[in-house]
């Protein structure tokens, strides 16, 4: 069976700015995006854009709504939603983390909330809230 | 950011395409600015490492948001006159079409620009403007000069 590890690794995008799960389990997952220049969004002061942080957060909620150890891309899914607040910068040169809890999952959505940080998700730089809609196509288009 | 300051000083400041190139994120993305007198559209060319979903396939979520984020952020540089990144306070984001393996444009719309807070609606779309793939609608804090 593969990882959830493995299975990011598969994603294009998630390959391209490092991402890895921390840990993941039936309702919560939890990813980390190791600080890299390119990734700067201020070259001033060399802190993460804020679009790394969009991508993590997105990613971390859509692996809390499957549960570990699925069949990679068997439940396909799309992100209907998703709000994020800013609370504070990200520190530069350290690595992010995100923490997912999918809250509700019905037949055609799921709902997510999760918390990003560096030191621990009591101290969030980003909050946000998102929605699943589930079982969409996943077969190549026309 | 130190760029934006010298370009303005140099009556440059409205060079979108050099500010973007001064962001090594946006590098990564490969996002470029198209300038037509004071009419700005944002470009994102496809390349694999945007794919979010290999099988359909589909540009990343994060993607999506960080290219309406960067669209509303570039919007914001252009109008008003501050010198330094305004900072993201929240953003909401709509996704109405899976992005496809093609080109993706931007546009922004500055709806409130008050002293300390700016609000930007953007919106990404690729074959058809009339067919957006994703919306935005975020606040901004714009840091004094």
């Amino acid at each position: 069976m593969e990882t959830p590890a493995d299975y990011l690794q598969q994603i294009p995008h998630a390959a391209a700015v490092g991402m890895t799960v921390v840990r993941h389990d039936e309702v919560t997952c939890i990813a980390r995006v190791p600080y890299a220049e390119h990734l700067v969004g201020d070259p001033d002061t060399g802190v993460l854009h804020g679009g790394v942080l969009t991508a993590l957060l997105d990613n971390t909620c859509g692996m809390a709504v499957r549960a570990p150890g699925h069949e990679p891309g068997s439940v396909a899914m799309a992100t209907l939603d998703l709000r994020i607040d800013y609370m504070d910068s990200a520190e530069p040169y350290r690595d992010i983390y995100a923490e997912a809890v999918c809250y509700k999952r019905t037949r055609n959505i799921a709902f997510v909330r999760a918390t990003a940080y560096q030191d621990t998700a009591e101290n969030p730089i980003a909050t946000c809230v998102a929605s699943f809609m589930m079982n969409t196509p996943n077969e190549p288009r026309q | 950011m130190k760029v934006l300051q010298e370009l303005r000083a140099a009556g440059r400041g409205q060079d979108m395409q050099a500010v973007v190139e001064m962001i090594p994120y946006a590098r990564f993305l490969g996002i470029q600015v198209d300038q037509k007198g004071n009419e700005i559209t944002t470009i994102m060319p496809f390349k694999q490492a945007l794919v979010g979903n290999v099988n359909l396939p589909a540009l990343h979520g994060g993607v999506i948001g960080a290219f309406l984020e960067m669209t509303a952020v570039i919007q914001l540089l252009f109008d008003t006159s501050c010198e330094r990144l305004p900072k993201t306070i929240d953003v909401s984001i709509d996704y109405l079409r899976s992005g496809r393996p093609q080109p993706t444009f931007g546009r922004a719309i500055v709806t409130r620009h008050g002293r300390r807070v700016a609000n930007v609606r953007s919106e990404i779309w690729q074959e058809e403007r009339s067919k957006p793939i994703g919306l935005s609608h975020g606040h901004f804090l714009l840091t004094p000069i």
